[in-house]
C-alpha cells in the first residue's frame, strides 16, 4: 500500500499527488473501520459481556461474576449433548465430504464427454439454502410421508427408516443431509486443484510406467495439499456454525438429541434470557473456529514470506 | 461498574426521548399474522382508527413471539421502542425491570380494570402499582379435545378423572386409533405436563411451578407426575417428534386420533374444519383439573412515550379493555376475554363454558399461570423445565431421574 513517491511530482498538483497517493488507504478506510467496530469491537465486548450476570438487554447486569457463566455452560445438559453432537457431526461432516468430493473430481477429470452438463448438477445443491435442504430432507427422511412410506407402498412391508424419529440417531441424518449439500463444492475446490497440477509431471511419471492408481496417490494427491487444506478449513467452520440446517430438519429434536453449539448459543442468548451464559458459549465457540483457521492462517503467512 | 450501567440506560433513555413521533399515531409489534388472528386484530385496528388514531402496524411473524421479542431487543437497545408491543407473560415484567414501559394508570382508575381483571392476570399487568400494559384475552392450557365419534365407540363417557382418562385411551387403543394425537416440541411436551401437573392438585401445582418449591419440584408427587406422563407417551404414535400442534389437532378431526391435549387455540382448528363442539367433539378439562385453569394470556405492553403521543396510546388501551371488543376479538380467537363482565352471550358452547370455569378458578384462588407458556415462572426457569420434561417425554429419563433434574435445573436457572 505505501505507494513510492511519484518522480514526476510537481509542487502546483501537490494535492493531487497526495491523493493519488493516499487514496486506497481513503477507500479502504471506511471499510476497515466498520470491520474493526462491527466485528472485533464486537467480539470484545461479546467477552466482556461473558464475564457478567447480563440477562435480557447487554445493559442489564449489575455485577462482574469472573468465570460463572462458563462453569454453568459446561455443567448445562443441553451444552454437553451439542458438544457431543459437533465430535460426531464435523469429522463425518469432513471426512465423507472429502471423499465423496475428492471421488466426484477425480471421476470427472477423466475427459467425460459431457462434464460441463454433470459438473453444475453436482454443485447445484450449494446454490440452495441450509433451510430448504433441510425441509426437503425433513419430508425426505419422515416415515410417514417420505422414503420409508413409499418403499412401503412398492411393497417391501418390513422396510423400515426411521433415524430422524430416533434420539440416537438423529444426528446422523443431520450428516446426510450436509453431505449431500456440500460434497458438490468440494469437488469443485478438488476439480480447481486436478486442472492446475502440471501435465508435463504427469506425463513423464506415464513415461516412467506409472499406473493410474500410483499416478493419483504418488503423485496428484500429494499434489493438491493446498486444496486439501482449503476445503478443511471450509468445512471445519461450516460444521462448527452449523445452525439452519439442524432448525428447519429436526428444531433440535426429538428432545434435545440434535441441538449443536450454534442452536444452543441462540437458545440461551434470545430464548432462556441469559446473556451472559450466550456470550460464554459464542466465545467458546469462536475458539473452536480460531484452533482450526489460526494454524492455517499461520502456515499460509509462513509459506508467503518464505517465497 | 455501575456508573457504566447508568449511563448506558440514560443514553437510551435520552435517545428515546428525542425520538420524534408523529401525534395520534400508534406503532405496534405484533405477530398476529395468520388468518384468524389477522382479522381479530383488524377489529381492533377499525375501532382505533374512528377514533383518529393511526395504525402502524409492525408485525414479525414466527417462533410464537420469540423472533418479535428479538426485534423488540434491537428497537430498545436502539433507544426507539414501538409504542405497543404484544407480549407475553414475564417478559412483561423482564421489560418492567428495564424501566422502559409506560402508565396507564390514569385511564385504568378511570375505567375500573382493577375491578373486572382477575387478580392472577393483574400480576403481569402490573409492575409496583402502576398498569403497564391491557390483557386482550384468557387462553387457557388445560382442556382436552376428543373426537366425539371415537368418545363414543370408546365407551362414550368423557373422563373425569386419571383412571377413567387410561380408560378411554385403551379403549380407543383397542379400536385401532392414536388415541392421543401430539405434536413432540417441547413446548407442546411441557402443555401436556401442566395439565398431568396439575391433576395431582391445585396445591401441589401452585407448591411446584408458581413457588418454585424445591421439596414439590423434586418430592414423589412430582415422581408420580413423570409416571403420569410416561403412561401419556405410550398412547401417542411413533412419528410424533417435530410435529406441529395444528397437525395433531386434524388427526383428531379427522378421526385418526382420539383426543389432543391442548390449550383453548385448538378450538379454532376444530370450527375452521366446520366442526360443531358436543356434535362433533367434546371440550373438557384435564381429567382431575376440573374447577381449577392455567391460562396464559396475550397483552399488549406499552412502551414509554413522549407527551404527544401519549392520548393516542392510552385510546389503545382504552380500545382494548373495552368490552365490545374483547368479545369481538375473543370469539374470534378461540380464547376468553380478560374481564370476566363481559357478555358470554357470543360465544359457543366450549368458549361459555371458558369464561364460567375462569370466572370460577379466579374466585376460588386456583387460577394459575401456565408453566408451558411463560405464566408462571421467567423464561430461563422455563426453559429450563423444557429441557427436562422433553427428555421424559421422549425417554431419555426414568420419572425418579426427572423428578431429581427438575429439581436441579430450576434451582440453577432461578439464579
Amino acid at each position: 500500500m505505501a505507494a513510492a513517491p511519484s518522480p514526476t511530482r510537481r509542487p502546483a498538483t501537490d494535492h493531487v499527488g497526495w491523493l493519488q497517493d493516499n487514496l486506497p488507504k481513503l477507500v479502504l478506510a471506511p471499510s476497515f473501520a466498520a470491520i474493526l467496530v462491527c466485528v472485533y469491537g464486537f467480539i470484545l465486548f461479546t467477552l466482556w459481556l461473558s464475564f457478567t450476570n447480563a440477562k435480557l438487554l447487554p445493559t442489564d447486569f449489575d455485577r462482574y461474576v469472573g468465570l460463572a457463566n462458563y462453569v454453568a455452560l459446561f455443567e448445562h445438559r443441553n451444552w454437553r449433548i451439542s458438544l457431543t453432537n459437533l465430535a460426531i457431526f464435523a469429522p463425518l461432516y469432513m471426512i465423507l465430504c472429502t471423499i465423496i468430493g475428492l471421488g466426484l473430481a477425480i471421476l470427472l477429470d477423466q475427459k467425460i464427454r459431457i462434464e460441463g452438463v454433470l459438473r453444475p448438477i453436482y454443485l447445484y445443491p450449494m446454490a440452495l439454502s441450509f433451510i430448504v435442504t433441510g425441509v426437503a430432507w425433513k419430508w425426505f427422511l419422515d416415515p410417514g410421508i417420505g422414503l420409508e412410506a413409499v418403499v412401503r407402498s412398492w411393497g417391501w412391508e418390513a422396510f423400515e427408516f426411521r433415524w430422524i424419529k430416533n434420539n440416537d440417531m438423529a444426528i446422523y441424518t443431520i450428516v446426510i443431509a450436509a453431505v449431500w449439500q456440500s460434497s458438490g463444492f468440494v469437488m469443485a475446490m478438488f476439480l480447481a486443484g486436478l486442472r492446475g497440477i502440471d501435465n508435463e509431471i504427469l506425463k513423464a511419471a506415464q513415461i516412467d510406467g506409472a499406473s493410474n492408481w500410483h499416478l493419483y496417490t504418488r503423485i496428484i494427491i500429494p499434489l493438491m495439499r493446498p486444496a486439501f487444506l482449503s476445503a478443511f478449513v471450509v468445512l471445519a467452520h461450516l460444521a462448527i456454525k452449523t445452525y439452519d440446517l439442524v432448525i428447519a430438519m429436526t428444531g433440535g429434536g426429538p428432545g434435545r438429541a440434535t441441538y449443536i453449539p450454534a442452536i444452543a448459543m441462540y437458545d440461551f442468548t434470545f430464548t432462556r434470557q441469559s446473556m451472559g451464559i450466550g456470550a460464554s458459549s459464542a466465545i467458546i465457540m469462536l475458539c473452536m473456529i480460531a484452533a482450526v483457521i489460526v494454524p492455517y492462517l499461520y502456515s499460509e503467512l509462513r509459506q508467503g514470506r518464505q517465497q | 461498574m455501575r456508573t457504566l450501567k447508568k449511563t448506558l440506560i440514560a443514553a437510551l433513555a435520552l435517545a428515546g426521548s428525542t425520538a420524534i413521533s408523529v401525534a395520534a399515531e400508534v406503532e405496534v409489534l405484533h405477530w398476529w399474522t395468520s388468518g384468524g388472528e389477522a382479522a381479530a386484530l383488524d377489529v381492533l385496528k377499525k375501532d382505533l382508527e374512528s377514533k383518529g388514531v393511526t395504525w402502524k402496524d409492525m408485525p414479525v411473524a414466527g417462533g410464537g413471539g420469540e423472533a418479535a421479542m428479538t426485534a423488540l431487543r434491537a428497537r430498545v437497545t436502539g433507544g426507539n421502542a414501538p409504542t405497543s408491543v404484544q407480549a407475553l407473560g414475564f417478559d412483561i415484567t423482564d421489560w418492567a425491570k428495564q424501566g422502559v414501559v409506560g402508565d396507564l394508570n390514569e385511564t385504568a382508575a378511570a375505567e375500573g380494570w382493577d375491578a373486572v381483571v382477575p387478580a392472577a392476570l393483574q400480576a403481569f399487568s402490573k409492575h409496583d402499582g402502576k398498569w403497564i400494559s391491557a390483557p386482550v384475552n384468557v387462553h387457557s392450557t388445560n382442556w382436552v379435545w376428543i373426537n366425539k365419534a371415537a368418545l363414543d365407540a370408546a365407551g362414550g363417557k368423557a373422563p373425569e378423572t386419571w383412571d377413567e382418562l387410561v380408560a378411554v385411551l385403551d379403549a380407543m387403543k383397542a379400536n385401532g386409533i392414536t388415541p392421543l394425537a401430539h405434536g413432540g416440541q417441547a413446548w407442546q411436551d411441557a402443555t401436556v405436563f401442566d395439565g398431568v401437573v396439575l391433576s395431582l392438585g391445585a396445591d401441589f401445582y401452585k407448591a411446584a411451578f408458581i413457588d418454585l418449591d424445591p421439596a414439590a419440584l423434586g418430592g414423589e408427587k412430582m415422581v408420580e407426575a413423570f409416571t403420569r406422563l410416561a403412561k401419556l407417551r405410550s398412547y401417542v404414535d411413533d412419528n410424533f417428534s417435530g410435529r406441529d400442534w395444528n397437525l395433531a389437532s386434524a388427526m383428531v378431526i379427522e378421526g385418526k386420533g382420539g383426543m389432543q391435549m391442548m390449550g383453548d387455540w385448538a378450538k379454532g382448528e376444530f370450527l375452521k374444519a366446520g366442526k360443531v363442539p358436543g356434535t362433533d367433539f367434546v371440550c373438557i378439562r384435564f381429567p382431575g383439573t376440573q374447577g381449577a385453569v392455567t391460562f396464559n394470556a396475550d397483552q399488549f405492553m406499552m412502551f414509554k412515550v413522549g407527551d404527544d403521543a401519549k392520548a393516542a396510546q392510552l385510546q389503545m388501551a382504552s380500545s382494548i379493555m373495552a368490552p365490545s371488543f374483547q368479545s369481538a376479538f375473543n370469539v374470534v380467537k378461540g380464547s376468553v376475554p380478560a374481564r370476566t363482565d363481559v357478555s358470554n352471550e357470543a360465544f359457543d358452547d366450549c368458549g361459555k363454558k371458558g369464561m364460567a370455569d375462569l370466572a370460577e378458578a379466579s374466585a376460588s384462588g386456583n387460577l394459575f399461570g401456565s408453566m408451558a407458556h411463560g405464566h408462571a415462572a421467567p423464561a430461563a426457569v422455563k426453559n429450563a423445565v423444557y429441557d427436562v420434561v422433553t427428555a421424559a417425554f421422549n425417554g431419555e429419563l426414568d420419572p425418579a431421574a426427572a423428578a431429581a433434574e427438575l429439581a436441579k435445573v430450576v434451582a440453577a436457572a432461578k439464579q
